[in-house]
């Protein structure tokens, strides 16, 4: 009795040609990949000096550390929580990172302390979230507040000069790629796999889908998360050395609204702000969208005011598709 | 009112097909069909949730377009949906007249008589004991129920659409709503009412229709069919038995529970369970059938007490040493615990056995893979492919992959927690014949049910509860309704039977 009912969906059983599965998988990646090959086209007619490859280099280059961080925001907000504290981590980081540089620790302690200053904060974060269970918009909020209120009070909004060279990475290169490039190449590619071919990667992925089912298959969500928030912090610190070492000198202070523009990447990239689905590849890209963007506008001749407003839409419009492709793959209809 | 000619798309895919629908007034008419069927298409553009792309609605001999289900309202038709809407912090009556308040002069709601009616109202549903001032959240699903319908009626409804009604009732309140209904049809009000329950349709339903993928099989009077033919309607094949019980070999005792406790709702309870052998935990909702599961699944560990699982000792503090142990939980809810429905298939059925999958540090795709092909083979899921959002699938189909999850674990036992609930007839068959063919391989399996027929016809024991204590525990052979029915509700075992 039970044959006859396998039978059909057996021969029903079909494999997606590889077209098909990229767009269901990656949709928002291509959408994202093309919005920018279209403005490259557009604003390279309009002048073609857009192209000249010094004027690529500092588009990319410049924005990486952004890119680097919104890595480890992704993770963050696929297990359905966010951090808005990390623009003021990336600012205290890179303060670190410039006084160990200049009080005679050696070059790699300064360059590495970061990381694992950047790991512990947010452990504690994690912690608090993942344990006692405080949302981490409160908790972030609150870690905004610390971050940013110490180091103004610490640094007094001093600047710190006199850099070493060495330290200076973000403005070296290797094997004539900039070093900021490469890092956000290898970091993205490393992370992507990490993410989705691992246990730990699926792990992330179904806590943010559904956190009371992850509980119930045994993934010890608790753990996870507290994990999850570290690296994030490993990642801010790697963010707060690129940001860091671009100029000769360090400013007690980030660019405003750090914080927002890392989650809008993660956003506009394809990760659902409800968590469970998304990839680092479309951050990346959303990264470098807005880096495109934003030098585009320069070239056409249009006030770079317009860069938030054109981020904005952006933002509605992937929120709004979002929301539609979670709706069909909830099953709306009986 | 009838309906004529219903046709709707979504996406591109007919859900429905040129159907034709009416009801009388003063009849019950059933309205049968797998999940995905139709049903509740249909029901939605009856209620001016959905616009037709085809067909007419005519009410009273008059030809309506509902554009809203304000629409809908107006002309007389008002709808109990399965998940009721209302609001818990808000008392009984406001909850009656919400959006419809009768106001005095100068634009003030007028109390008095939202309460008066809404007494009235209840009155009428023989629903004395509910308070008009009481707030909606210390109300029983039973009795929320009942505030919907006085809400339908509150509007003049002369048509009431009832959508499952009974699919989270327990078997004491099934039998007071249907009297409900009776009552409503004798008053001239037609009534539209979706159920997968067999019983019910027999009792209550003048006429019955029939849909099958979106098309209209039939429509009979009730007393022209039986329930073979209904159910073979519905799935175009025949079910030979409702529950087929499968003989196994029942082995030594896997589980030894004694003396467990956790608050209120698992109070010293003591049982043991053998291999090849299915338990039925019976009782009414509260009674602590599930509080029970999810202690022994270290959801809520037990505060004191023993488990014994093939000899050994156990300490089960979380959902993730259960599992580890041996011990599956397929649970009450599956969309809340069971299931991530973003995820592709593959990825739920592998999730409690993903580390198992990995070597080094990635997972084996094509272990995956296979592992998906597999179940979606040997429990007939129906889907496009492996990599197909859980979240697509019906109902039974989805329930089909929580199992599959957990059979993947390789559970020496199995919980399973009303795993019928909410699946078609034919779904329903399929999970029994696995559970049948799992008992033959040795695994022990914990069945909840709420439907006293299931219990009694897939047990090989059938442990009731009552106010988290074992009230009774009945051999198959002894096993009775009645035993049944009055173990719910006595008082705690003395002796074990």
């Amino acid at each position: 009795m039970m044959s006859e009912a396998v039978a059909q969906p057996a021969r029903r059983l079909r494999r997606q040609n590889f077209a098909q599965r990229l767009f269901a998988e990656y949709g928002q990646e291509l959408v994202v990949l093309a919005a920018i090959a279209v403005l490259f086209v557009v604003v390279t007619l309009v002048n073609p000096r857009f192209v000249n490859p010094n004027n690529l280099v500092t588009i990319f280059s410049g924005n990486a550390y952004i890119a680097v961080a919104a890595i480890g925001m992704a993770m963050v907000i696929m297990t359905g929580n966010i951090d808005v504290s990390v623009g003021a981590l990336i600012g205290v980081l890179a303060t670190i990172a410039g006084t160990l540089a200049v009080s005679g620790y050696p070059i790699w302690v300064a360059l590495v302390a970061p990381m694992f200053v950047g790991m512990a904060i947010n452990a504690v974060i994690g912690v608090l979230v993942a344990y006692a269970r405080i949302p981490a918009i409160v908790v972030t909020l609150g870690a905004l507040s610390i971050l940013r209120g110490g180091l103004i009070s610490v640094t007094g909004g001093t600047w710190i000069t006199d850099l070493p060279p060495d330290f200076l990475i973000a403005q070296k290169r290797f094997l004539s790629v900039p070093v900021p490039l490469l890092f956000m190449i290898v970091l993205t590619v490393l992370a992507f796999l990490w993410m989705r071919y691992t246990a730990f990667g699926r792990s992330i992925y179904a806590i943010g889908g559904n956190r009371e089912a992850a509980v119930a298959t045994g993934i010890p969500v608790e753990r996870r998360l507290v994990t999850v928030f570290a690296i994030h912090g490993a990642f801010a610190g790697i963010a707060a050395i690129l940001f860091a070492t671009q100029l000769q000198v360090i400013q007690s202070t980030v660019p405003p609204n750090l914080e927002l523009t890392i989650i809008t990447a993660t956003v506009i990239g394809g990760v659902s702000i409800l968590g469970g689905s998304g990839t680092v590849i479309g951050s990346t890209l959303a990264t470098i969208l807005f880096a495109t963007i934003g030098s585009a506008l320069i070239f056409v001749n249009v006030s770079a005011y317009w860069l938030r407003a054109v981020i904005g839409l952006l933002i509605l419009a992937t929120v709004l598709a979002d929301m539609w492709r979670r709706h069909g793959r909830n099953g709306a209809a009986a | 009112m009838s309906m004529k000619g219903m046709s709707k798309s979504f996406v591109g895919i007919k859900v429905l097909k040129d159907v034709d629908f009416d009801v009388r007034q003063g009849e019950v008419h059933a309205l049968l069909g797998e999940n995905g069927a139709g049903k509740s298409t249909l029901i939605k553009m009856l209620a001016g949730l959905y616009k037709p792309d085809t067909g007419t609605i005519v009410v009273d001999g008059e030809e309506q377009k509902f554009a809203s289900t304000s629409d809908a309202t107006s002309a007389g038709i008002a709808t109990v949906y399965q998940e009721l809407l209302l609001f818990p912090e808000l008392t009984v009556a406001e909850n009656v007249f919400l959006g419809n308040y009768p106001r005095k002069a100068g634009g003030w709601i007028d109390w008095a008589t939202v309460r008066a009616r809404t007494r009235d109202l209840l009155d009428q549903l023989d629903s004395h004991d509910l308070d008009v001032d009481t707030k909606v959240l210390n109300l029983s699903v039973a009795q929320r129920q009942r505030v919907e319908i006085a809400k339908a009626l509150s509007k003049n409804a002369r048509i009431l659409i009832m959508d499952e009604p009974t699919a989270s009732l327990v078997e004491s309140d099934v039998q007071r709503l249907m009297e409900v209904v009776t009552q409503l049809r004798d008053r001239g009000v037609g009534i539209v009412y979706v159920s997968h329950r067999m019983p019910e349709i027999f009792a209550l339903a003048d006429r019955v229709t029939v849909l099958r993928d979106g098309t209209h099989v039939g429509t009979r009077d009730i007393g022209d069919v039986d329930e073979q033919q209904l159910v073979s309607m519905m799935v175009g094949r025949s079910i030979e038995s409702l529950f087929p019980k499968a003989d196994a070999e029942i082995g030594e005792t896997v589980l030894e529970v004694r003396n467990l406790n956790h608050g209120r709702h698992v109070r010293d309870i003591s049982f043991s369970l053998r291999r090849g052998e299915i338990l039925g935990i019976a009782g009414l909702v509260g009674s602590g059938r599930t509080e029970l599961a999810l202690t022994l699944f270290g959801m809520t560990p037990a505060t004191s007490g023993e488990i014994v699982l093939e000899g050994e000792p156990v300490h089960i503090a979380s959902p993730r040493q259960a599992r580890d142990l041996g011990i599956a939980y397929v649970p009450e809810d599956r969309g809340l615990q069971g299931l991530v429905k973003p995820m592709a298939i593959r990825k739920n059925v592998s999730m409690a056995i993903i580390e198992k999958l990995s070597s080094g540090i990635f997972i084996r795709a094509d272990a995956e893979a296979k592992i998906t092909r597999d179940a979606i083979e040997r429990f007939g899921i129906r889907s496009r492919n492996i990599d197909q959002a859980v979240g697509e699938l019906s109902g039974g189909n989805q329930q089909k992959v929580v199992i599959a999850k957990w059979l993947a674990t390789n559970p020496k036992v199995l919980i399973l927690d009303e795993p019928t609930r909410g699946v078609d007839v034919g779904a329903k068959a399929e999970i029994h014949s696995i559970m049948g063919e799992l008992v033959k391989q040795g695994v022990a399996i914990i069945m909840i049910s709420s439907e006293l027929p299931e219990v009694l016809g897939m047990s090989d024991r059938v442990l009731v509860m009552n106010s988290g204590e074992v009230t009774d525990v009945i051999d198959r052979s002894k096993a009775s309704p009645e035993r049944v029915g009055a173990a719910m509700t006595a008082h705690r075992l003395e002796e074990t039977a």
